[in-house]
């Protein structure tokens, strides 16, 4: 690797050789990279590449294997996020490591190292709010707040312990595209002041536009160190995903689009608790042959809705949901998929499996109802050779690797797991399928695989619902998007109009074409 | 300076799945023999009456049925409870209730005497039991009420309603005021299995039968797999259409049923009769047992011998070397700190790491305690 | 007579409100410990041990506080070391207290104990109708009050309580910050195993000055059910102690009247009463939803 230095800057942070292990898996593999004072760095990788790894390991939230770590040119050993923040690292973390119980000053308060009264610290998050553009209201208790509030808590009590080096691991996979532009200028306005910046994604587009340097991670190695504004999207993405992965092809439906088979009309859920969000008046209609996608920041309501449409609370009106043309509303999950329904949740551990259970046991979970005849013998036993079977069938149509025969679901990687899951719903056939964050956190490689399998369903002549906070993954699945905010449901927006600032203002709640239809509505 | 690390396992280990309860036992002597000699006894002598002595005869191996029976049919029912993530704890409430509604018919009917008698009685036992275990297994099922705490509480409200009876209205009229209630009928008497050996009753039968039962469910059936994977994960069953509150109440309705089937049969077959203490605490020993059983029926069939070991030897340790009968109590809530701990094996490594000292990748001085 | 029901009260509510006052600390660090019993039990007859072979009821109390504190450590090595279910722990220490208390107490049945004396405020005691409620009381009375307001204090106005109201909602989060999150639950489970000695002393050295098996009866888990009751709040806990003594007394004043109910009735009203409360508590969802420590009962194993 060539020298690596900024023009003219002092080096802020040098890490040689750092290596992590987690059982028989090298999570980062002797990574090197170097961080100059005053420069926006990226750290480029799909998921699962080993950032959030690196990361953590930087701001001592775990422990390197090997490896040295300079920091101003000294060796210095980061034992835990105390001594991080000593030195002078800040991070806002990807999956907020916030307490909803408490308030913003006070989620503010226990990250600084000094002892300062609790109005003292509201006051400084107000000023450094104001002078930075991230407006926040101290008092306000996190629960509360939408994901965008969250992720400003987490910038202001980074830069209120006044560091040199700002970590943010993936800042707008929560955010609008308009909320992302103005979270841009707030890092520009950083950089113009000294402070250095690790910038972790994959999002090729806001890497070329924020960052001088860019190091890429692949398979937990450093493939490139890089210039990202010397790259083009395509060399860069050649870079993070190697030639391994498949570009999805969208091809038309050969039977066209043909009758609605999953509907919804006037879907209402009042909150079931209070920090979820209540539905209202959600109508959608995906047909056969078709893939609708729902964008929207998380905790809009997506997972409200996935939870009416497969049954898992059950509505009261039997006709706001349809299934292939019978009313479904009233009937429980099992009763949908016996219509040939199948879902597929957001959280792989704890809902779409259980961690502790087989893979045969796990595809049980989703299929004794309507595959009772082959997996049921008498007096409801389970028949457990036609349940390995089946389990082996998924595994190779679907590619999943593991180790052992039939391993825990727990014991398998994130994107092997998430395979097995959609596997195991395709394996039927499925006419409805509805996805919840079919690619959250899975890597490259299994992501193509799963949105071609996905699309191949609806091409076959299912109908297909994708939700995802993943813009590029809606853009490149759904023949139309609709969007989801504060709890209600845009009209979908075919393809072929759909632009990221058209999709972004939705999300951010502008609704021209509802109020339009309201307003017509009441004239 | 030591600290413990854990290790997580990428699965379970089988291997320590199968000996952790023997570890546990093994870690329970050794404690207990220090408790021994701690209180100035030879603890090789007071492990002999402990462990061999009861077992070296016939009569004795009939009273080791008489007090395992009760402990496996109340804690088989206890592990569909705690499999499934209800965690009754009040089943010394559901035996009392049991023995009380199985008691109706000698009691207040003496006079209905015939060979319907004890079959009515097993079952209105059984139907008292589950009524008892139903109202903590509604309150949660309905308005998400804390069952450990309720369940607990009616504990304490059936040991004095029982009080209340045998002083009160169901006192033998002909008992010279003792707070008891007349002896059951020969018809209402749970027959002994080999009259000729020992006193061992239908009560052992009827636990090794619910045992196998509930063994096959568990491992076998649908219901079994409802069971498990709501206890481990109850996102994922709701995922897979099953119901958290109907098996709230199927949980506690077997095991109330099993433990008021326990009740009734001591009353009928050891004791004979009611009396204010029917019960040395098996409802709360069978706790340990389904523990030491690891939640599977087979395992709690040896685990309840095991304890029911701890309650002759208590005794026979007491006779022979003088040694309190109270000891016996804390020996079981030893076991079950053991069992409990060794249990950790089997989803973990355990390493000790030291302080000071930096192993190989392991950077410098760990402070995190 | 307004003024001795009012002391009546405050005999009976006070073990329950120094026990659940630490159950809340506890609760609130994220940990379920159900051996409240068996702490309050050991407690108990430590207490009344040491005071009775020492004639120092002070050391009694003292002995007390440091074996339940001890005894709930057990608790907390198999918790947070083992990382075991922590209801199956919590009910193993109380089987375990009931069991090793019964042992050592056998020396002590029948004898007759020690008191701890009352302790009067000049002038302020002369206050009339709540002046010896207030100001002529045992000192573990006074202590319960402190204790009281020490926590709400340490929980809502201190950096430390902070700390540990943050650990209670969000183990992991608190972990990625660099708190210790094991060893604060330590230090909780450690103040909850003292208090709860505590409130055992109390029943062995002021309610009934003597040692009688299981003399706990079920007041370490009322104790627990008060912090459910309390959602959370130390002074709710208070009131809820006070609710229950006058629950506990209302029936001996009964029975004293001459109300001809049967006695057990009677007796069975504070467990009854309990299974009541914890049901209208919890109809109400928002309550306790918003007030539950998100992490309670979930174990924690940091990822290194």
């Amino acid at each position: 690797m060539e020298a690596e230095r900024n023009a003219g800057g002092e080096r802020l942070l040098d890490v040689q050789g750092l290596t992590k292990i987690f059982g028989a898996l090298k999570a980062c593999d002797g990574i090197d990279l170097s961080i100059g004072k005053g420069e926006i760095h990226a750290l480029l990788g799909e998921n699962g590449a080993g950032k959030s790894t690196f990361v953590k390991m930087l701001f001592g939230a775990l422990e390197p294997a090997e490896g040295r770590i300079f920091w101003k040119g000294e060796p210095v050993d980061i034992a835990n996020p105390g001594a991080a923040r000593h030195l002078g690292i800040g991070m806002v973390f990807q999956h907020f490591s916030l307490f909803e119980a408490l308030t913003a000053a006070e989620n503010i308060m226990l990250s600084l190292d000094e002892k300062i009264p609790i109005m003292k610290v509201a006051e400084r998050a107000r000023e450094l709010s104001k002078t930075y553009g991230l407006p926040l209201d101290p008092f306000a208790h996190v629960g509360d707040l939408s994901v965008g509030e969250r992720q400003r808590i987490e910038i202001i009590r980074c830069l209120l312990q006044k560091p040199d080096l700002i970590i943010l691991d993936e800042p707008t996979s929560v955010l609008t595209p308009q909320e992302a532009d103005r979270l841009f200028e707030t890092l520009e306005t950083l950089r113009d002041e000294g402070k250095s910046i690790l910038y972790i994604s994959h999002r090729l587009e806001e890497v070329k536009r924020l960052c001088d340097r860019a190091t890429v991670l692949r398979h937990g190695k450093v493939v490139a160190h890089c210039d990202p504004r010397q790259e083009t999207a395509a060399s860069l993405a050649r870079m993070m995903v190697g030639d391994e992965v498949a570009a999805v092809r969208r091809l038309e439906a050969p039977g066209g689009i043909g009758e609605a088979l999953l509907e919804a009309r006037s879907l209402s859920r009042p909150a079931a608790n209070p920090f979820a969000v209540p539905l209202r008046e959600v109508d959608l209609t995906v047909r056969a042959g078709e893939v609708l996608g729902i964008a929207g920041v998380a905790g809009n309501g997506q997972g409200e809705l996935f939870e009416a449409l497969s049954g898992e609370i059950q509505q009261a009106d039997a006709a706001s949901v349809r299934i292939r043309g019978r009313d479904a509303g009233r009937m429980g999950i099992s009763g949908r998929r016996l219509l040939g329904a199948a879902f597929v949740p957001e959280e792989r551990l704890g809902h779409g499996a259980v961690p502790q259970m087989r893979l045969s046991e796990n595809l049980f979970l989703s299929r004794f109802k309507t595959d009772a005849r082959s997996l049921l013998g008498p007096l409801w036993t389970v028949r457990a050779g036609a349940l390995t079977k089946a389990a082996k069938r998924i595994v190779e149509m679907m590619d999943v690797r593991k180790s052992g025969e039939d391993p825990e679901a727990a014991a398998l990687s994130g994107g092997n797991l998430q395979k097995f899951i959609i596997g195991r719903e395709l394996d039927r056939q499925p006419s409805v399928m509805i996805v919840n964050q079919p690619t959250w956190g899975v890597d490259a490689g299994a992501a193509a695989r799963i949105r071609q399998a996905l699309i191949d369903l609806a091409r076959s002549g299912s109908a297909v619902l994708v939700i995802s906070q993943d813009l590029d993954e809606l853009f490149e699945m759904s023949d139309a998007i609709a969007v989801m905010h504060d709890g209600r449901l845009s009209a979908p927006v075919p393809i072929s109009e759909a632009t990221f600032e058209k999709i972004g203002l939705l999300m951010g709640g502008a609704m021209p074409e509802r109020h339009a239809s309201e307003a017509l509505e009441k004239a | 300076m030591m600290r413990l690390q854990l290790v997580k396992r990428p699965q379970h280990s089988a291997f320590f799945s199968a000996v952790s309860p023997l570890i546990a036992l093994a870690l329970t002597m050794i404690a207990g023999a220090i408790m021994f000699s701690v209180l100035g006894k030879n603890p090789l002598d007071a492990l002999y009456y402990y462990f061999i002595d009861p077992l070296r005869e016939t009569w004795s191996l009939h009273e080791l049925a008489i007090k395992a029976a009760p402990l496996i049919l109340i804690a088989v029912g206890l592990s569909v409870c705690f499999l499934s993530n209800n965690w009754n704890i009040g089943a010394e409430g559901q035996f009392i209730a049991g023995a009380i509604a199985g008691g109706i018919l000698p009691v207040v009917f003496p006079d209905f005497q015939n060979v319907l008698v004890l079959p009515l009685m097993l079952i209105m036992g059984m139907i008292g039991g589950a009524a008892y275990a139903s109202v903590p297994a509604f309150l949660k099922a309905r308005f998400n009420t804390n069952e450990i705490l309720t369940s607990l509480m009616l504990v304490y409200v059936a040991q004095l309603f029982l009080d209340w009876l045998v002083r009160g209205p169901w006192r033998d009229p002909g008992g010279m005021n003792f707070p008891e209630t007349r002896d059951f009928h020969a018809f209402a008497i749970l027959p002994e299995l080999m009259p000729s050996a020992g006193r061992a009753n239908w009560g052992i039968v009827f636990a090794l039968l619910a045992a196998v039962i509930l063994w096959f469910v568990l491992r076998k059936t649908l219901k079994g797999f409802e069971i498990r994977v709501l206890g481990q994960s109850p996102r994922a069953g709701r995922f897979a259409g099953f119901s958290a509150s109907h098996m709230v109440m199927v949980s506690f309705l077997i095991s109330g049923a099993l433990a008021g089937l326990a009740g009734i049969s001591e009353v009928s077959g050891a004791i004979g009769q009611l009396q204010p203490a029917i019960s040395p605490g098996y409802g709360f020993t069978a706790i340990i047992v389904a523990f030491l059983g690891r939640l599977n029926p087979l395992g709690i069939v040896a685990a309840g011998f095991v304890l029911a070991l701890s309650y002759l030897g208590g005794e026979a340790a007491q006779i022979s070397i003088g040694l309190s009968d109270k000891a016996a109590r804390a020996f079981q809530g030893m076991l079950l700190f053991f069992v409990l701990g060794c249990d950790t094996l089997i989803h973990y490594r355990i390493r000790l790491v030291g302080l000071s000292v930096a192993k190989t990748g392991e950077t410098g001085a760990e402070t995190n305690a | 007579m307004l003024e001795s029901v009012l002391i009546t009260i405050a005999t009976a509510a006070t073990p329950l409100l120094i026990a659940a006052i630490g159950e809340l600390v506890v609760e609130r660090s994220g940990v379920l410990n159900l051996g409240v019993e068996g702490m309050m039990v050991m407690g108990a007859v430590t207490g009344f041990g040491v005071a009775v072979t020492t004639g120092s009821p002070w050391l009694g109390v003292l002995a007390a506080i440091l074996v339940g504190a001890a005894f709930s450590l057990l608790f907390g090595f198999l918790t947070l070391s083992l990382v075991t279910n922590q209801v199956a722990t919590g009910l193993a220490l109380t089987l375990l207290g009931l069991g090793v208390s019964g042992m050592i107490g056998e020396a002590f049945i029948g004898m007759p104990g020690v008191k701890l004396g009352t302790i009067s405020i000049p002038v302020l005691s002369e206050i009339p109708y709540v002046g010896r409620f207030l100001f002529a009381q045992d000192p573990l009375f006074y202590i319960s009050i402190v204790l009281v307001a020490g926590v709400s204090y340490f929980l809502f106005f201190t950096r430390a309580g902070l700390t540990l109201r943050s650990v209670g909602d969000n183990h992991d989060s608190a972990h990625a910050l660099g708190i210790r999150v094991i060893a604060i639950r330590y230090a909780a489970v450690a103040f909850g195993g003292a208090c709860a000695g505590l409130a055992g002393a109390y029943l062995s050295l002021v309610y009934t000055p003597q040692w009688i098996e299981n003399m706990t009866a079920g007041r370490g888990w009322i104790a627990l059910a008060l912090v459910v009751f309390a959602s959370w709040r130390p002074w709710r806990v208070l009131a809820g102690a006070y609710l229950f003594g006058a629950v506990s007394i209302g029936q001996l004043h009964a029975q004293v009247i001459g109300v001809s109910i049967p006695s057990q009735f009677l007796t069975a009203l504070p467990y009854l009463a309990t299974v009541v409360v914890l049901v209208l508590i919890s109809r109400n969802r928002r309550l306790t939803m918003v007030n539950t420590p998100a992490c309670l009962g979930r174990p924690f194993v940091p990822a290194r």
